[in-house]
């Protein structure tokens, strides 16, 4: 495949559990350059463990390699300050703050001067957000929530974003623009590790994908072939 | 008319130490969920070490500085040695460790000062100052002025700092806050310095009027808990108001029963006779309720 290029991400062996329940049980998976990559499976197959493991807010065992280091033993600030950024489940923004102070803090650990370009830009990718600046986050839409916690992501500079669940509860419409600016990320040399319930929509903008199921990554290979694969569709895609 | 306003100055200086530590409570309790029963020990300090510092010739504002350093120090080590190790806890195992961490700065606070009651020297002198037909004593305005300025401050930290703005990122979502990249353990040690900095600072505002001792902080930290609980947990403008509100009602119920008994207004001079003289029920039963 992409030969000379270091990975992205690279997970060997990764595990997890919640008490006595393993629910990461040996996941290893690639993310290369500029990839936009999907993770599908059902409901508690371990794709929201598998991020928060990659950001460092759930312990887990394994290798995690990013840009070609270890990163597996630093605490989640010093994973940010790399350039994995999570724009989590559930959109939790900082709700009793101004949708700019989410995005200022978004850029928390930036020291260059170029914020406020950065913020403008998420501005002109959102432009509700710009009419809503000074509004509490918490009383934002559910899609604004959104788009607000994909823009607050953003302004960490990630070179790798991990998105769980963008879609989540939107309406079809927003869902479109959603995917659609995820799709855009490509041409800004972002890599992009993708969970979404709608799996269609995410191997349809995705360059490869992986199925998890129970705590394993079960298929995996081109976004076109899972679409095509009929266990997937069967089992996955909610297509006959 | 001249007791009501002795009245409400009188419970204005009480209610601002309130305040302050009721606001140390939500500090603490904002950026970590922590309910941190040693807040009282903090103002106990800022007396203390004023106390033995100026007596051991330091002069005054630098001996209230070092005070203020000492009690920082101690919040800090306090997060780092009991609270952060105890991380996941739930909420009535921390109240523990924070009350056992009272005990034993009231231990240590026995054995290194002493076990008498001690006076500060008033920052701007004793005489009272005619206002309004009331006598109010120039260190009145220190307590109301410092505490003032303490509400500001903090104010402008977090609402115009970045430090500040992920302090308040930290209490609202501490999830999201380490997503962005937030050192939330680094945070919540902030918000234990920071609100061992006011605890101190409203110590060494009143011990010239209320005296200090090894064990002030108990009765404080009560205090504050109940201003806390009254403006709502977790809300500074709740705590500035419920400590106000404390202390308007420990002075009007002290104060109007003993006129109506002894026909004689006295301001509290002494923190044990103040649990004594106010009369007020509401408070009595709150204690017993704790």
């Amino acid at each position: 495949m992409v030969r000379g290029k270091r990975l992205v991400l690279e997970i060997s062996n990764l595990r997890s559990a919640y008490g006595r329940i393993e629910v990461l049980r040996g996941i290893s998976l690639q993310v290369r350059p500029n990839e936009i990559v999907a993770l599908v499976g059902s409901n508690g197959a371990g794709k929201t463990t598998l991020l928060r493991a990659l950001s460092g807010v759930q312990p887990a065992k394994g290798e995690i390699s990013f840009l070609g280091e270890r990163i597996d033993r630093l605490p989640p600030h010093r994973r940010v300050a790399r350039g994995l950024v999570q724009s989590p489940e559930g959109r939790q923004i900082f709700g009793s703050l101004s949708v700019e102070d989410n995005l200022r803090l978004g850029g928390y650990l930036r020291k260059d001067k170029a914020i406020s370009e950065d913020r403008d830009r998420i501005y002109d990718m959102f432009p509700v957000l710009k009419e809503r600046r000074q509004a509490l986050a918490g009383g934002l839409s559910g899609g604004q929530q959104q788009m607000l916690a994909i823009g607050r992501a953003l302004m960490g500079k990630p070179k790798l974003l991990l998105l769980d669940e963008p879609s989540l509860g939107l309406s079809p419409l927003l869902v479109d623009q959603i995917i659609a600016a995820i799709a855009d990320l490509r041409t800004k040399d972002i890599a992009v590790l993708l969970v979404e319930q709608n799996a269609v929509a995410a191997l349809g903008i995705a360059d490869r994908g992986y199925v998890m199921e129970s705590g394993l990554i079960v298929h995996d290979g081109s976004a076109a072939a899972l679409l095509a694969d009929d266990r997937v569709k069967s089992a996955y895609l909610g297509i006959a | 008319m001249a007791e009501f306003f002795q009245f409400l100055v009188s419970g204005l200086t009480v209610g601002a130490v309130y305040a302050l530590v009721a606001l140390g409570f939500t500090l603490i309790y904002n950026a970590s969920d922590v309910v941190n029963f040693a807040q009282g020990e903090f103002v106990m300090l800022g007396g203390m070490v004023t106390v033995f510092a100026h007596a051991a010739g330091v002069p005054l504002p630098l001996a209230a500085i070092l005070a203020i350093v000492v009690a920082v120090i101690v919040g800090i080590s306090l997060y780092w040695l009991a609270i952060a190790p105890a991380r996941g806890a739930s909420a009535v195992s921390l109240i523990i460790i924070t009350i056992g961490a009272s005990i034993f700065l009231r231990g240590v606070a026995q054995v290194v000062f002493d076990k008498q009651f001690h006076k500060l020297p008033s920052f701007s002198g004793d005489t009272p100052v005619q206002m309004m037909g009331a006598a109010v004593q120039p260190q009145s305005f220190w307590v109301i002025g410092g505490a003032a300025t303490v509400v500001l401050l903090l104010y402008l930290f977090l609402e115009r700092t970045l430090v500040g703005k992920a302090v308040l990122a930290t209490s609202a979502n501490r999830l999201a806050a380490k997503l962005v990249g937030i050192n939330t353990a680094t945070i919540m040690a902030l918000s234990f310095g920071g609100s061992a900095a006011i605890g101190g600072i409203a110590g060494v505002l009143v011990t010239p009027i209320t005296l200090t001792s090894y064990d002030v902080g108990t009765l404080l930290a009560l205090k504050g808990f109940a201003a806390a609980m009254l403006g709502g947990m977790g809300n500074p403008f709740g705590a500035l108001a419920g400590g106000l509100l404390l202390g308007l009602l420990e002075a009007f119920g002290a104060g109007l029963s003993q006129l109506h008994l002894q026909g004689r207004v006295r301001l509290h001079r002494h923190p044990r006779r103040a649990v004594r003289g106010a009369a007020g029920p509401v408070r009595r039963r709150a204690v017993e309720r704790v």
